[in-house]
């Protein structure tokens, strides 16, 4: 008996948990696009999420596309067909590695300290604070989040696909002797305008499933633990969902649209 | 200044990944800009073999244009052909459909005539012909009917 009843309160618990997460995004929603936008919040984000993440993404762009470079020298190398290594780093980063890894690496850096920051605001009651003051804590904590992760991720990712293909260059030119013009030149004739919005939509949807799933975590921090317990829970729990998150959704959205 | 400090940082930020995605569009993924100095020709084909839209058009190994779009008209494939304004093909061009390499993708090859008349923006280029077929030719050498 009592092992139905557990089963019955986690599942009540599960999906009152997927609900209040869908009401809190369509609440974002609604907040975003009805004005006043606080702009300056928004641009202390883009700040954050975006410009202090280009070197962690550079870093990371430049070691996928040389490590890239070498497996696929390996392997093209046993079939002979070494002229193709340019178009396969550029498309494997271009539609799949380059949103995936920058949309990892955002929520490693960005995504948890967004849900520790709106996490302490909650516990130490600052949110409360702001709601006597008559203000509304979405439009100043999560709708500028929202949008700077929708504004942030697709340029990281374009930054990244870049740095990532002249890695490739790199190793596959300077290293392992592929032709400078055979590398650069064989990309154009299999890359479609298609595969770099491919790349473009996929990162969007991820700079929203960071943003969204961080913001949550955060925002209700407390319901896991208290103190500085459920700040820690909820960060863990907002990185652990963002990540897998992404990869699901990556799979779905790979399978389906294109 | 510390509000300008911080446009100043999202404006770099927001700039470079603009300039990394126009570079990918436009170097790499080969979108077109500028479309105003192109002008279409088609050529009619009884078979295309992998032929696909956007697929390069070539004249000397040099391209000078892509293939717009591909429809079936009479059973026979009508294949449109957007070209550079500075390429001038005589009446007498052959358009050929070639494959990159063994396994490479197909592309279309003009080869100029020695006509004095030229073709005018929606003409047709009357000599083609299909790609060869490799898969025909090996089974031909093979079963000894060269």
């Amino acid at each position: 008996m009592d092992f139905i009843r557990n089963l019955g309160a986690s599942t009540i618990n599960y999906v009152s948990g997927m609900g209040n997460m869908a009401l809190f995004l369509i609440k974002t929603l609604i907040y975003g696009f009805t004005p006043p936008l606080k702009v300056i919040n928004l641009l202390k984000q883009i700040r954050f999420i975006g410009t202090q993440s280009i070197f962690l993404i550079a870093l990371i762009g430049a070691f996928t596309g040389m490590v890239l470079s070498l497996q696929g020298y390996y392997t093209l190398n046993k079939v002979g067909s070494v002229a193709f290594l340019g178009p396969m780093v550029a498309l494997s980063i271009i539609k799949e590695l380059g949103p995936v890894l920058a949309g990892l690496m955002v929520t490693a850096r960005a995504g948890s300290a967004i849900t520790a920051e709106i996490g302490i605001m909650r516990i130490s009651n600052q949110i409360d604070a702001i709601e006597m003051m008559g203000l509304n804590p979405f439009r100043y904590l999560v709708v500028p989040v929202f949008f700077a992760g929708i504004i942030s991720l697709p340029l990281l990712t374009q930054i990244f696909d870049l740095i990532g293909i002249f890695g490739g260059y790199l190793v596959g030119v300077k290293m392992l002797g592929v032709g400078s013009g055979t590398y650069l030149g064989e990309i154009p004739n299999y890359l479609d305008m298609n595969d770099v919005l491919e790349g473009l939509y996929k990162s969007i949807s991820f700079g929203v499933i960071i943003s969204w799933v961080s913001c949550y975590k955060g925002y209700y921090t407390g319901t896991s633990g208290y103190g500085a317990e459920g700040v820690s829970k909820a960060t863990t729990q907002s990185v652990v969902l963002s990540s897998a998150m992404i990869l699901i959704w990556d799979y779905f959205m790979t399978a389906l649209l294109f | 200044m510390k509000k300008f400090d911080l446009e100043l940082a999202v404006g770099v930020f927001v700039l470079a990944g603009i300039v990394c995605l126009a570079y990918l569009s436009v170097k790499l993924a080969k979108m077109e800009i500028i479309g105003g100095d192109r002008y279409e020709v088609y050529a009619i084909f009884s078979d295309i073999g992998g032929l696909k839209e956007g697929s390069s058009v070539v004249i000397a190994g040099v391209e000078v244009g892509r293939v717009k779009s591909i429809t079936i008209e009479d059973y026979e494939a009508k294949v449109v052909l957007s070209l550079s304004t500075d390429v001038i093909l005589q009446e007498d061009s052959i358009a050929t459909i070639k494959t990159r390499g063994l396994i490479g993708e197909k592309y279309l090859s003009i080869t100029p005539g020695g006509s004095e008349e030229i073709i005018k923006p929606g003409g047709q280029i009357r000599e083609t012909s299909p790609p060869v077929d490799y898969e025909d030719l090996i089974s031909k050498y093979i079963f000894g009917e060269v």
